[in-house]
């Protein structure tokens, strides 16, 4: 018996000293007030569970990504997010043990993260789980990745990235304000079996539209809507925005399914503009990039003028 | 097994052996221990039953280290109540079945012909997509609970509304009441359609992923709130057996047997709506268990209620485990809603069943 005592006794002096040498090298604990109002401890940053597409996106632009053990699955930026990390599935289904099982010291989600009792678990849990704020204008992307920086004390980085993006959001102001007479845009999200789904207010596909200096056709809808008929021949839209999809052929052959759109103007001069859904609409740290992408589709004369920070 | 067992059906088995009562009832027992205990050792953090004195101690509060903490909220806090709900919700959405199905002596009924299930999708519906908006106030101080209270309720209201129309001479006529039910199903699913129309886009996923049922987010609450509809199935439905088994020959005949036969219809309603708005509220709606785990046991064992209804009771808690534990295990860390899973575990069983044995005793 007396062998095992020592044996006990070593692993007790083992763990203590394993502690000591943990603690020693944690950074400080500190508090952070998160967007949901709560006060959470955040002491280890080593094993971070990044849940959302903007979320993940930001990390990587704050060369944090070495931290992040796993996602979710609207993670696609950068390619290599999914690729290498674990997937926790989509932000919105999340599994409670599915995500205690990547072991993280750390969730940074975004506020659209659930099922709501799943959050709560979570949150019940010993793990600290930060909910990141999220309005979609130029402000919040700025303020979103501050304090994502701050969490993951990446401050100079953080800084060093929002005030590049507060730069290009001033210069697309400026382009704007160039503009004469807006263009008339429409934004489809999709289309099955030639009925199309559309962004009207409130969606971020019309609050990029604005930014690139368009006119939302589709303003009287509110969210994402099926496209009546008669109402897409009188909106006759110049230019229509759609996501990419891994489809072959050009982006206005699928349009042109929508038979109600195929006498618009923007399919007749050839007026459609592709572009991947997360870099349009997810407002993360290539936003501004992604606006001016979009102005220079719809107002090709406009592209002498460079971005900043646009490589 | 009582003597007083009513002539029944002949069926056609065509030579293959049936199971005896008890060997069905002692084999679908079996099958739930072993299932239950397989959804309390499987997970995705790895974490086993080895693990429960463990965590029990620290649940009790015993001073634990993290590990011990996190074995008790994974064993206690995630996969025990998520195991309690999969039982209750497996058991009452087959054994509601299998009185729906006797109730209207046809083989293809099934829980959401009354309306039950579509009254009870339109409250969650209607929850999900004005939570944010004009029912802020009223849910606010339901919390998370919102959703389960509320899709109770609504199937709670539906039956109720259905029961009062065919109902109106002091009997309940099943003709108007399977009728009636369709009618307020077809409406409440316009009404979804409407709320869904009206929805924003995360509103719109989040009632795509509710529609398809998951266990995902049991919690001990919940477990609570479904107790009391759990007690009461257990109670009301041993008292339906006979009632049951006389209306195999039909109303009239069960009628000249002496049993009260709208007392024993009125039983059925409330103890369906009481245990599918029950667990419609804790799962959202899961399709499958309900009209098929009867037609199994029914071609395992015979028509006879006594085996039929806590068979069926056994065989849906099984079946529903065996689904969540592969909803939650094979696309982990992530997880499937329950609903595809419980299908394509099951239709492939129940189409074997139906080509070797023909439709199960209700021809």
């Amino acid at each position: 018996m007396t062998d095992i005592r020592a044996l006990r006794l070593a692993m007790i002096c083992a763990a203590l000293l394993t502690g000591a040498a943990l603690l020693s090298v944690a950074r400080a604990e500190q508090m952070i007030t998160d967007a949901s109002g709560r006060q959470v401890k955040v002491a280890d940053t080593s094993r971070i569970l990044s849940i959302g597409g903007d979320v993940t996106e930001i990390l990587y632009a704050l060369k944090a990504d070495d931290k992040i053990i796993a996602v979710d699955s609207t993670s696609q930026f950068p390619d290599e997010a999914l690729k290498t990390k674990a997937n926790v599935g989509y932000l919105r289904a999340l599994s409670s043990e599915g995500v205690l099982s990547t072991n993280p010291s750390l969730i940074i989600a975004g506020k659209d993260a659930g099922p709501p009792p799943v959050v709560a678990v979570l949150k019940a849990s010993s793990i600290p789980y930060i909910e990141v704020p999220d309005t979609q204008t130029p402000e919040g992307v700025a303020a979103k990745i501050r304090f994502i920086a701050s969490v993951v004390g990446a401050q100079a980085a953080g800084d060093a990235l929002a005030k590049d993006i507060e730069n290009d959001f001033a210069l697309l102001a400026e382009q704007r304000s160039k503009i004469g007479k807006p263009k008339r845009a429409l934004f489809i999200l999709s289309v099955q079996n030639g009925r199309a789904t559309i962004g009207g207010s409130g969606t971020s596909a019309d609050a990029m539209i604005k930014l690139a200096g368009g006119e939302n056709v589709a303003a009287g809808a509110q969210g994402y809507k099926p496209l009546a008929d008669e109402a897409a021949v009188e909106l006759a839209p110049d230019a229509i925005v759609t996501m990419q999809h891994g489809r072959n052929g050009p982006p206005s052959a699928h349009i042109a399914t929508v038979k109600s759109l195929q006498g618009s103007p923007a399919l007749q001069n050839h007026q459609v503009i592709e572009m991947n859904g997360l870099y349009l609409l997810g407002f993360g740290p290539r936003c501004a990039r992604a606006a001016r992408e979009l102005m220079i589709a719809l107002y090709p004369e406009l592209a002498q003028k460079r971005a900043s920070s646009s490589e | 097994m009582t003597d007083d067992a009513l002539p029944l059906h002949a069926q056609r088995t065509e030579g293959v052996q049936r199971l005896s009562p008890t060997q069905l009832i002692v084999g679908a027992a079996v099958l739930l221990a072993i299932a239950a205990i397989a959804s309390l050792s499987l997970g995705p953090t790895g974490i086993t039953l080895s693990s429960l004195p463990r965590a029990i101690a620290s649940a009790l509060g015993f001073p634990a280290d993290s590990a011990a903490a996190r074995e008790q909220l994974v064993l206690i806090d995630i996969r025990l109540p998520r195991t309690l709900l999969a039982i209750f919700v497996g058991a009452s959405l087959a054994i509601a079945g299998a009185m729906m199905q006797g109730l209207f002596r046809n083989p293809l009924a099934d829980p959401g012909l009354i309306g039950v299930s579509s009254g009870a999708a339109l409250a969650a519906v209607a929850t999900i997509a004005l939570a944010n908006g004009i029912a802020a106030p009223i849910l606010a101080p339901f919390g998370v609970y919102a959703l389960p209270v509320a899709a109770f309720l609504g199937g709670a209201v539906t039956t109720g509304v259905l029961v009062a129309v065919a109902g109106r001479h002091g009997q309940l006529m099943v003709g108007t009441l399977l009728l009636a039910g369709i009618a307020v199903g077809a409406l409440a699913a316009s009404l979804t359609g409407l709320i869904a129309f009206a929805s924003d886009d995360r509103e719109l996923r989040d009632l795509t992923l509710w529609m398809m049922g998951s266990l995902g987010g049991s919690n001990w609450p919940k477990v609570l709130a479904v107790l009391p509809f759990a007690i009461l199935v257990v109670i009301i439905t041993p008292r339906l057996i006979r009632g049951l088994n006389g209306f195999l020959l039909g109303e009239a005949e069960a009628f000249h047997l002496g049993i009260d036969v709208e007392r024993t219809k009125r039983a059925v309603v409330v103890a369906t709506a009481a245990s599918v708005g029950a667990a419609v509220a804790v799962a959202g709606v899961i399709g499958f268990a309900g009209i098929v785990v009867p037609h199994v046991v029914r071609l395992l064992a015979g028509p006879d209620h006594r085996v039929v209804l806590p068979g069926s009771a056994l065989l849906g808690a099984v079946l529903m485990l065996v689904a969540d534990i592969v909803a939650r295990m094979i696309v982990r860390p992530a997880e499937l809603p329950i609903g595809i899973v419980m299908a394509a575990i099951g239709a492939p069983v129940f189409l074997h069943l139906v080509l070797r044995r023909g439709i199960g005793g209700m021809e």
